[in-house]
């Protein structure tokens, strides 16, 4: 466990990174959420400059940045200017909501890409193989944007899906079996649309890890053993392609959380994407360092959890042979 | 053989995409900016061979739209008069590349019927022609965003490779913050640290900045492993022995390893980057009306309406596909002839 000690190290220093990385920018920035008020003619000049000195924003940037470190140790993450809020209680809610989200787009896109990688893998060069690579070279080449869009148009068309939000008007009023099933409802356009877009990469990076491994003397002598089918594929050969796949998932999760950002936007999810812009285009910058750190600790997190579950898979790496 | 016939016809392709909208004056009939305003969201014009007698014609020929009656935004075609598609015809003025001026377009029709290729948007803007011109801005915003890109991760793959020590212990450390930071989320926020209200050129410009910017990371650090394994061939021992200088050295035996790889991002960051803008446009954070770009053409379907009835306005889309794809053929053909090099 010495290794998941220093990951988490590691973790802690790259979002201490993140922050500094965000204030230095935002001190590079030429204005700020008081200037915007400052346009405002019915708010007098005192007023603004009352607030600026309430929010630290006439101290140097070191004093700010230790300020907001302080209310992050006290758990309020800074304070909103837009909301007239703590941070934190913005960014659990919507946190948890991109977490639904992007949580059910990862887990369906990778129980639909390992069999499929796997089985066109072994298929190299034939036609079902062929025609997965066309269609996964097609798909890499649609921008998320497009795919949101022309899904939210099918669902427009066939009328039987919501067509934005997270929950229907009467949400509150349904027992818990209607509410699942009106999430479910509401999911089915953003997940969709994730999934797609995630697909073709991993497809294509499971393939050839397996292809690379399908070539190794072991597999010739299971295959001489009478070792075949399915459970050759997946008992034997796919741990030892799960290594390069371990990385592939944190960094699918990054990919997942960016494309989420714009569906979530699209389709009108109540997640960080919609809550990051807002505050882009209100100059709240407290949100959006807080988003941007919660989208860091949740790629931390993927990364973290595909080292366990390689240690899980991989018994070379679990007796620390590799 | 077979390698290369890929490359050339997908670089073709490209190269064609290009020229394309780089003469969007020519191409597109009409000025990108002029309304109808008594043909918003008009469909796509239909081309017709065979007249309402029954005769057929060679040439190609439209009816004007004319709105139903009893409809809201409805149109139907206007049979009583044929107008022939016809080739290189005069009509508003432009300039190609800003050196040019000719008022030649490739196709139109004369008045007062209009050529519709794509559609029309809810001024009665030619769809097709803003397509053409905002695709300028979109590639254009693309291909710098990459030469700024390639240009700094360049700069710090070649010194942090090639010297080493501190320098190269901080500058990877500073490249994996960039690429564990989700790109869009980073983006989103560098964004929103900049000035909003700023004219479209400014605008167009930041935009590249920051995008450019964000992205030479995955650069930097390919770079790196390249001069790293690069500086420590036996030739270039011998060249230091025989007194060159680290200049002459990144210059003869370095710079040239990376050529391959550099190329091989080129044509992986362009489409990233031309979606990059086409996403922040379409977010309503970059480039803005009355300049198009396939994003702001793009952000009209988040108007529940346009979405549900008028399908071409996804035209932008397919053609943000295309050059998508293009690119992506291009960067598989280079990455197969690097790899069947190297062996």
């Amino acid at each position: 466990m010495k290794y998941l000690e220093r990951r988490v190290i590691h973790g802690l220093l790259l979002l201490i990174g993140v922050s500094i990385l965000c204030f230095a920018l935002s001190a590079a920035a030429p204005g700020n959420f008081f200037d915007e008020m400052k346009l405002n003619p019915q708010i007098s000049p005192s007023t603004v400059a009352g607030l600026r000195a309430r929010y630290g924003f006439d101290q140097p940037l070191v004093w700010r940045y230790g300020h907001w470190v302080e209310s992050v140790l006290r758990g309020e993450w800074g304070y909103s200017f837009a909301y007239n809020c703590p941070v934190r209680s913005l960014l659990l809610v919507r946190a948890r909501n991109t977490l639904i989200l992007t949580g059910l787009a990862t887990l369906l896109a990778w129980l639909i890409a390992v069999p499929l990688g796997v089985w066109t893998a072994n298929r190299r060069g034939r036609w079902d193989d062929r025609l997965s690579m066309a269609s996964t070279s097609l798909l890499l080449s649609v921008p998320e944007l497009v795919i949101a869009l022309v899904l939210l148009y099918w669902a427009v068309r066939i009328h039987t899906l919501p067509v934005g939000g997270m929950a229907s008007v009467d949400f509150g009023g349904l027992g818990v079996q209607a509410k699942l099933f009106d999430l479910a409802l509401h999911l089915v356009v953003p997940v969709t649309t994730l999934v797609l877009a995630s697909l073709p990469l991993l497809v294509r990076h499971i393939r050839a890890s397996m292809i690379e491994v399908l070539q190794a003397p072991f597999v010739q002598a299971a295959r001489a053993h009478g070792i075949g089918g399915a459970r050759l594929l997946f008992r034997y050969a796919l741990p030892a392609a799960a290594n390069p796949l371990s990385s592939l998932l944190g960094l699918s999760v990054g990919a997942l959380l960016s494309g989420s950002l714009l569906v979530e936007v699209i389709t009108g999810w109540p997640g960080l994407g919609p809550l990051l812009l807002d505050a882009a285009l209100a100059r709240d910058i407290y949100v959006v360092v807080g988003a941007v750190m919660a989208s860091t600790l949740f790629m931390i997190f993927g990364g973290i959890l595909a080292d366990i579950l390689l240690v899980a898979v991989d018994p070379r790496v679990r007796l620390g042979k590799v | 053989m077979r390698k290369k016939q890929k490359i050339v016809a997908a670089l073709m392709l490209l190269v064609a995409l290009h020229l394309a909208i780089l003469l969007a004056g020519f191409i597109a009939p009409y000025n990108p900016a002029t309304q109808n305003r008594d043909f918003p969201f008009v469909p796509p014009t239909r081309f017709h061979f065979a007249d309402a007698r029954g005769h057929f014609h060679l040439r190609p020929f439209i009816y004007q739209w004319t709105v139903r009656p009893e409809g809201f935004n409805e149109y139907e075609e206007a049979r009583g008069r044929e107008y022939p598609v016809q080739f290189f015809v005069r009509g508003p003025e432009y300039t190609i590349a800003g050196l040019v001026r000719s008022d030649v377009h490739l196709f139109g029709v004369e008045g007062p019927a209009r050529i519709f290729l794509a559609g029309s948007d809810g001024f009665g803007r030619d769809q097709f022609s803003r397509i053409m011109y905002g695709g300028q801005i979109s590639l254009a915003a693309g291909l710098l965003a990459t030469g700024i890109s390639l240009f700094l991760g360049l700069l710090v793959g070649c010194i942090s490779g090639f010297y080493g020590s501190w320098i190269d212990e901080s500058a990877m450390r500073l490249v994996e913050l960039f690429l564990v930071l989700p790109w869009l989320y980073l983006l989103l926020a560098v964004r929103s640290f900049l000035p909003l209200h700023i004219s479209p050129t400014q605008t167009f410009f930041l935009l590249v900045a920051v995008i450019g910017t964000i992205g030479w990371a995955r650069p930097a650090r390919l770079v790196r492993g390249i001069v790293l394994s690069a500086k420590g061939r036996k030739y270039v021992t011998a060249s230091r022995g025989f007194g060159a200088t680290d200049s002459y050295i990144l210059r003869r035996h370095v710079l040239p390893h990376t050529y391959g790889v550099l190329l091989t991002q080129a044509a992986l960051l362009v489409p990233q980057y031309i979606v990059a803008e086409v996403t922040l446009s379409f977010l309503g954070l970059g480039v803005s009306e009355p300049v198009s770009s396939w994003g702001n053409l793009l952000a009209n379907l988040q108007q529940y309406n346009v979405l549900a009835s008028y399908w071409w306005m996804f035209a932008p889309a397919l053609a943000l596909v295309i050059i998508s794809l293009g690119y992506l053929k291009v960067a598989n053909a280079i990455h197969e002839r690097l790899q069947s090099d190297s062996i």
